[in-house]
């Protein structure tokens, strides 16, 4: 195990949260010789404070595409990773609580539908069928089957440890890189770590080695209960998420629940833009689980044991970074931004990152995804 | 629903029960929150057959009279609010909050529990825990206990135990016999505690005290059925018994002194000054939560917070002689009852760890950090929110809990959501 | 719901069987009056009971009056209670 030189490798990647495991797991796996750096531990950042959840998501075709193909590649991973990666097509329900939403749910069901991803409208009766928890007067949902989840700190180990090329990568814990030029990555002490390509897949820190990137931390808060199972079997999002999460300014809230496989509810969510704090805000917390009770009356009964907060690095457009840093330095990459869709989108992150580092195809078009969209004033949609 | 009192104290033990008086006595309105259905904290805990004995008694029969004193039980503080404010659940009322001028936290300590091979089975529980069940209504006549770990409260555990028609087979203390008659010897200087060490122990011949002795495994089939003790450095001995109640010492219960942002001390109790003042304006800390010394100081510094926390500075003065007596004894207890080496082992690797969700010590130990271990095992991530697999990581690898966030324990949903306040944030429609 | 009626004691169900209790016992101490060891089955289905006795460890987690995860140690019998357990039968 290890380089065969010992000293240098092809591709040095900071950051070994899920983007950044996902992208060392594809370049090994095209035969380079790659080294992990992050400041803390495996998944410990964003990574471990999100939901896991794979979903495709269809706010512009852009986030479409690219949650749409690593979905695959996830489903398509699936069976290869292990009990402790709680991997489960579980699928998610968007959930309508009113006819504008179900006429929203339903231009969704077709939007997909065109483009071949499997996806069943239900009405009240055949809603409540399926999910018994979820309030009565609910008007009906949209149901996506191959949606999944996974516990997304112990894949990206796997990724950086036990993935088929796992040999070519090497991986150094609680290393701060401090600074990124084009081939080399400078640590906190004063070390430098060389090699052809530096990757920045370090989440909301990436602002801190590449001051350009434009991005902004969002908070969100989350709440894990005890063991209830079977209360819930999807992924339930209300369909109001769409609207309220990405647009709105200052804080907001919006309902969204996991099944874990252990039985306890995780339920979300939250965000805010005015702040870099990482306490848990009781009011907003509150807020939070007031909106989740409006869909799952039975939740006041239940018992939260945990909460947290985490920071979603958020891009002006809501779409990542992924590609050159900057047109005019060789070798600097970027995979960052990813929002609340950093678990779903890191193995189609990878592909195309790879895919340009390698200048071979990347699968879907990448223009969307490049940095230069920022520096350049170009934007799609 | 939201009360506002001058003074909110946070559990009802010998030290939360006394700053209640010595502040109601000052006109304060007091507010006294404790999460058991009684009053008296562990050390005065009562129950069907253990009726409150003075001076439990007389204190609650003050309490009790006094109309500026409202003693809220099976209440726990699940959260601080913004504006000096703590959200409660209540088995009884379900979600309210209070606010305060003044915090006195008086919130005790618990057992530390540190794994075996065999810790799990029905009939281990804690030395103190045991006295608790007991004081509960749990009945032990006829049943054969092992008392274990180490401390004063070994005997306590042992007088309880017997009063309720047990047979306690051994005492296993983990210190020396010579820390062990050090101590014993010290006692002169506080007669009252001899005279209670006496009391505790009469009648005891043919009971096995074992020093320097530590539980190495519990077994049976589906409950304790024996015990294997290690005595000095190698001699492994097996006794038959029904119940092994192992504690090993006391640690302070911090979690919402942390969370307002309370300095802690190198020990890990919340730091106070003189006057029982936190580092926090308006937070004051008294009794075992403020480092381990037992029920005679924990009434001292209650009273002493609650006359400073309702301004009598003055009277309180008059009470330092009588709380350093009491320091000085506190820390003879911790001398005596340092834990050894032996006691500090860390259990083979496939004993459990973390109970709540069966995870090994040999998983744990791989890793370099609480939270990574938690990230990678599950380890923490359960109902007891890694307070008693937090205190036996500390004791192997010197992990440091994390700062904690709320809930501060599990708490109902419904609780939870009665935080949210007028300005809320906008929601998805 | 009473306390206790005027003979100080309680009527409670354990898993389906009532028996009485005197007033002021906790539903711990019930569930070891009532017999079995257990009253949990831990996540990978050890038998479990109460370990700490003062509402820390969790390992007395029962069902009361349909809320689950109710602290055994930390509650006290009242008449016409309903206890769930979730040890080996």
């Amino acid at each position: 195990m290890g380089h065969p030189d010992g000293m240098t490798a092809d591709a040095v990647i900071v950051g070994a949260g899920i983007v950044g495991a996902a992208c060392a797991a594809e370049l090994a796996a095209r035969g380079m010789q790659v080294d992990v750096i992050d400041a803390r531990g495996i998944g410990g950042g964003a990574t471990a404070a999100g939901m896991g959840h794979i979903v495709v998501m269809n706010d512009s075709p852009a986030e479409f595409a690219l949650s749409r193909y690593s979905r695959d590649l996830w489903l398509e991973l699936a069976p290869q990773l292990r009990a402790r990666d709680a991997f489960a097509r579980c699928g998610t329900l968007w959930v309508a609580a009113d006819d504008e939403e179900y006429a929203a749910a339903r231009a969704m069901h077709d939007a997909f539908a065109s483009q071949g991803v499997h996806a069943q409208l239900l009405d009240a009766t055949a809603l409540r069928a399926c999910e018994p928890a979820l309030a009565p007067s609910m008007a009906g949902g949209l149901r996506i089957e191959h949606d999944s989840i996974v516990y997304a700190p112990t894949a990206a180990e796997w990724l950086l440890t036990q993935s088929p090329h796992a040999a070519r990568i090497r991986v150094r814990l609680d290393s701060e890189v401090t600074k990124v030029d084009a081939q080399q990555a400078t640590l906190a002490s004063g070390e430098r770590v060389s090699a052809a390509h530096v990757i920045v897949a370090n989440g909301i820190a990436a602002t801190r080695l590449v001051p350009s990137a434009p991005l902004q931390p969002k908070k969100g808060h989350l709440l894990i209960t005890d063991r209830y199972p079977r209360m819930i079997q999807h992924q339930l999002l209300e369909l109001g998420y769409i609207k309220s999460a990405h647009h709105a300014v200052g804080t907001s809230v919006a309902f969204n629940a996991q099944p874990r496989p252990t039985g306890q509810l995780l339920i979300g969510s939250s965000r805010q833009f005015d702040t870099t704090d990482p306490a848990v805000e009781m009011p907003v917390l509150a807020q939070m689980l007031q909106r989740a009770a409006r869909y799952l009356p039975a939740l006041p009964t239940l018992n939260g044991i945990r909460a947290w907060t985490g920071f979603r690095a958020a891009s002006p457009d809501g779409l990542p970074l992924i590609g050159r840093a900057d047109d005019t330095v060789a070798g600097v990459w970027v995979a960052i931004g990813h929002e609340g869709l950093g678990v779903t989108t890191s193995l189609a992150t990878a592909k195309i990152l790879a895919a340009q580092i390698t200048q071979t195809d990347s699968g879907i078009p990448v223009e969307p995804y490049l940095p230069a969209r920022f520096t350049q004033g170009v934007c799609h949609a | 629903m939201t009360a506002h009192y001058d003074i909110v104290i946070a559990g009802a033990g010998p030290a939360g029960l006394s700053a209640a008086r010595a502040a109601a006595g000052q006109g304060a309105r007091v507010a006294l929150l404790d999460d058991n259905p009684r009053a008296g904290g562990q050390v005065w805990r009562q129950g069907p057959a253990h009726p409150p004995k003075a001076p439990l008694r007389d204190l609650l029969a003050e309490l009790d009279a006094h109309p500026d004193i409202t003693l809220l039980s099976t209440s726990r503080v699940i959260a601080s609010l913004p504006g000096r404010g703590l959200l409660v659940e209540s088995a009884e009322r379900g979600g309210f909050s209070v606010t305060w001028e003044r915090l006195i936290l008086t919130t005790g300590a618990r057992e530390r529990l540190l794994p075996f091979s065999g810790w799990t089975l029905p009939g281990v529980t804690g030395a103190g825990g045991l006295q608790a069940l007991i004081k509960g209504g749990t009945p032990v006549h006829g049943e054969r206990i092992v008392i274990a770990g180490s401390g004063p409260l070994l005997m306590a555990s042992l007088a309880t135990a017997r009063d309720a028609g047990a047979h306690v087979v051994a005492v296993v203390e983990q210190a020396s016999t010579a820390a062990v008659a050090r101590f014993a010897a010290s006692l002169v200087a506080t007669p009252s505690k001899a005279w209670q060490a006496m009391q505790l122990t009469r009648g005891f011949t043919g009971l096995r005290y074992w020093t320097n002795s530590i539980v190495r495994e519990a077994r049976g089939a589906g409950r304790v059925e024996e015990v294997v003790i290690r005595r000095g450095a190698a001699r492994d001995v097996i006794l038959a018994c029904d119940r092994v109640a192992c504690g090993y010492g006391l640690v302070p219960n911090v979690t919402l002194a942390q969370s307002l942002g309370c300095v802690l001390a190198g020990s890990g109790a919340i730091a106070v000054d003189d006057a029982q003042c936190t580092s926090v304006d308006g937070v004051f800390a008294a009794g075992e939560c403020t480092g381990i010394g037992g029920m005679e100081l924990a009434r001292v510094e209650g009273e002493i917070a609650g006359l400073v926390a309702s301004g009598a500075q003055q009277q309180a003065n008059a009470l330092r002689a009588q709380r350093a007596r009491w320091q000085r004894f506190a820390a003879r207890v911790e001398k005596g009852f340092a834990l050894s080496d032996p006691a500090r082992a860390m259990p083979s690797d496939n004993t459990l760890l973390c109970r709540c969700e069966d995870v090994t010590v040999g998983e744990v130990c791989v890793h370099p950090t609480w939270r990574d271990a938690k990230l990678h095992t599950r380890c923490g991530m359960g109902a007891c929110q890694g307070r008693i697999c937090g205190a036996a990581a500390q004791t192997y690898f010197g992990w440091d809990a994390a700062q904690p966030r709320p809930p501060f324990s599990p708490a109902q949903i419904g609780t939870l959501m009665t935080a949210a306040c007028a300005d809320a944030p906008a929601q998805a429609d | 719901m009473r306390s206790a009626g005027t003979s100080g004691r309680v009527r409670i169900t354990i898993d389906g069987e009532t028996m009485e209790m005197a007033a002021g016992t906790t539903v711990a101490a019930a569930l070891a009056i009532a017999g079995g060891p257990a009253t949990r089955t831990s996540v990978s289905g050890q038998p479990r009971a109460p370990l700490c006795g003062m509402g820390v460890c969790q390992e007395c987690r029962v069902t009361i009056d349909g809320r689950a995860h109710a602290l055994a140690c930390q509650t006290l019998c009242r008449d016409g209670q309903i206890i769930q357990t979730t040890g080996p039968r």
